[in-house]
């Protein structure tokens, strides 16, 4: 059924429209007029070009966080969608036990981001946190103030734990909309629980599983509260993200012009990569599901 | 019991525990903390918790961000709801691209725009008011509620309006008596979304107030940056920042996830 073609439900998308663009366009505009600027001070400004985008491309730590940002991102995702599908199909499907495991999954959603990162400080101190006191009572020294690997380690599981739980409640809401009927019949037919899951939930997933990776890449790809509170980007620059590095050249150094150009180019990364995901995800199993 | 059960409780338990034992914390004086390893409180005290609830300069953070979360979950709804409902029903000029853009806002880091935000809502004299906030989150959480809600809108069958706009309603009446209380649960678990991500959010938050309009969260990160930490009232004060969020889910549990899997992809 077509929809109906009427450009005056063009009125009902103004308030929208309107609110974001206060909150989008014109600060976009801002960046990018900055970006192509060397601002001195109030009124004093140079229009430089593309000056400011070759410095960030040639700068060397902005590479180095990338990579990094590429490689945290890259392993969040291959940990968490697997898992949060796994945990999907053991979440009980009806009754209390199904409500309240809901609720107790989308708990470290709920948490600010900051205090996400504080938690596992208190979790991880080898002299009163229960994960730091057990992994050095074991004899391995743990530190994530003095070694980089600890450190990675130490915000992987940390994001692991804070976000598994949308993939799952995600794989949830997937798995719960395939209508029963074709359980019944893959019983019939007497297949597997693997072949059920391979041909019949996974499948089915896709929508919302979709959902999931754009979200999740987009969320860990802007990473900033919860390292910058447990580690602070160190120790070293060993986790220094492109949000937090972002922040440094902004703030910390007061670049406005380079700061703005990483923006636009930092940006475009996540438009790209989501667009990829979003076009690769479409297309993948059409040919099973349709 | 199953294996798959035993599985399952155990990941539920793990998940729990850095949780638990920031609640042990709060319950303890910070010297119990810092001198033994305990896996539970020995000596329960609410120390901590009177301190929050009695100190002007750490419940006031509880209080902003609660007004700030507020306006924005109301705003985003009130202005995604029109939206969702062109998007579910019409096709006009540029409205696969408008839905795009709006999504794309949802990828633009926050902290690109900590710069222009600090002057843009001076120029109108927003810093450290409520809702220089509230519009600030509207940046990711309104393309999110246009997302969420086309997807319940879209479920609802059109016969539903034809009939009603053949029975002589006008759109404003049937929007707001048959439309919006047949998307009561989509309204629910969008509300509990706007809630969620503008609740948790720092950066925005904390860049745009410096004391009326403090958040929580902001309140938490200067007590981390002090020297001579208090563990306990800093677990205290984390663990009460769960308590709204854990309240708003309980009533969304049933349509929680429901919303997701009619959205659009």
């Amino acid at each position: 059924m077509d929809k109906w073609k009427d450009n005056k439900a063009w009125f009902l998308v103004l308030p929208v429209f309107i609110i974001v663009a206060f909150s989008a366009v014109i600060p976009l505009m801002t960046v990018v007029n900055y970006s192509i600027q060397d601002i001195f001070g109030p009124g004093q400004r140079v229009f430089v070009g593309t000056e400011w985008f070759k410095e960030v491309l040639s700068d060397g730590r902005l590479h180095e966080a990338l990579w990094r940002q590429l490689i945290f991102s890259g392993l969040v995702l291959l940990i968490e969608i697997p898992l949060g599908v796994f945990i999907a199909l053991l979440m009980p499907k009806k009754g209390w036990g199904a409500s309240i495991s809901l609720v107790v999954i989308a708990l470290p959603l709920l948490i600010p981001w900051n205090v996400i990162g504080t938690i596992w400080i208190i979790f991880t101190r080898p002299d009163i946190g229960l994960f730091g006191a057990a992994i050095n009572g074991m004899g391995i020294v743990f530190d994530h103030t003095a070694s980089s690997l600890d450190a990675w380690i130490t915000l992987i599981l940390m994001e692991v734990w804070h976000w598994t739980p949308l993939v799952a409640l995600l794989a949830y809401a997937g798995l719960r909309a395939i209508p029963e009927a074709y359980f019944q019949a893959a019983k019939i037919d007497g297949a597997s629980t693997w072949a059920t899951f391979w041909y019949i939930q996974l499948p089915k997933m896709r929508g919302v599983l979709t959902i999931a990776l754009l979200l999740r890449f987009m969320d860990s790809f802007l990473i900033y509260a919860e390292p910058f509170v447990l580690t602070g980007g160190g120790p070293g620059n060993s986790t220094t993200f492109l949000s937090i590095y972002l922040v440094k050249v902004a703030v910390g150094q007061f670049d406005l012009g380079p700061a703005a150009a990483f923006s636009l180019i930092y940006f475009l990364i996540i438009l790209l990569f989501s667009w990829l995901f979003y076009q690769v995800l479409q297309n993948v199993g059409k040919g099973e599901t349709s | 019991m199953k294996k798959r059960t035993v599985f399952f409780i155990l990941y539920l338990c793990l998940l729990m525990l850095p949780i638990y034992w920031m609640l042990n914390m709060s319950l303890r004086t910070n010297a119990d903390i810092l001198n033994s390893l305990a896996f539970y409180p020995k000596n329960i005290t609410f120390a901590n918790y009177v301190k929050i609830f009695t100190d002007s300069s750490w419940y006031n953070g509880y209080i902003n961000s609660i007004i700030y979360v507020t306006m924005n979950t109301v705003i985003s709804l009130v202005t995604a709801l029109p939206a969702a409902y062109a998007f579910s029903r019409y096709r006009f000029i540029g409205d696969r691209q408008i839905f795009f853009w709006l999504l794309t806002n949802r990828m633009s880091p926050a902290a690109v725009f900590l710069l222009p935000f600090f002057q843009l809502y001076s120029t109108f004299g927003l810093i450290d008011t409520h809702i220089a906030v509230a519009l600030a989150h509207c940046l990711f959480n309104v393309p999110l509620a246009v997302w969420i809600l086309e997807g319940f809108m879209s479920g609802v069958p059109r016969e539903i309006d034809e009939t009603a706009f053949i029975d002589g309603y006008k759109f404003p009446r049937f929007f707001l008596t048959i439309f919006i209380p047949l998307i009561r649960s989509g309204i629910g678990v969008t509300a509990f979304f706007c809630f969620m991500f503008s609740w948790v959010e720092l950066l925005l938050a904390r860049t745009l107030t410096t004391t009326i309009a403090k958040p929580i969260a902001a309140t938490m990160t200067r007590t981390v940056s002090a020297s001579g930490l208090d563990w306990g009232l800093l677990a205290a004060a984390g663990i009460l920042t769960i308590v709204p969020g854990a309240l708003v889910i309980w009533f969304v549990r049933n349509n929680l996830a429901k919303g997701f899997a009619m959205g659009r992809v």
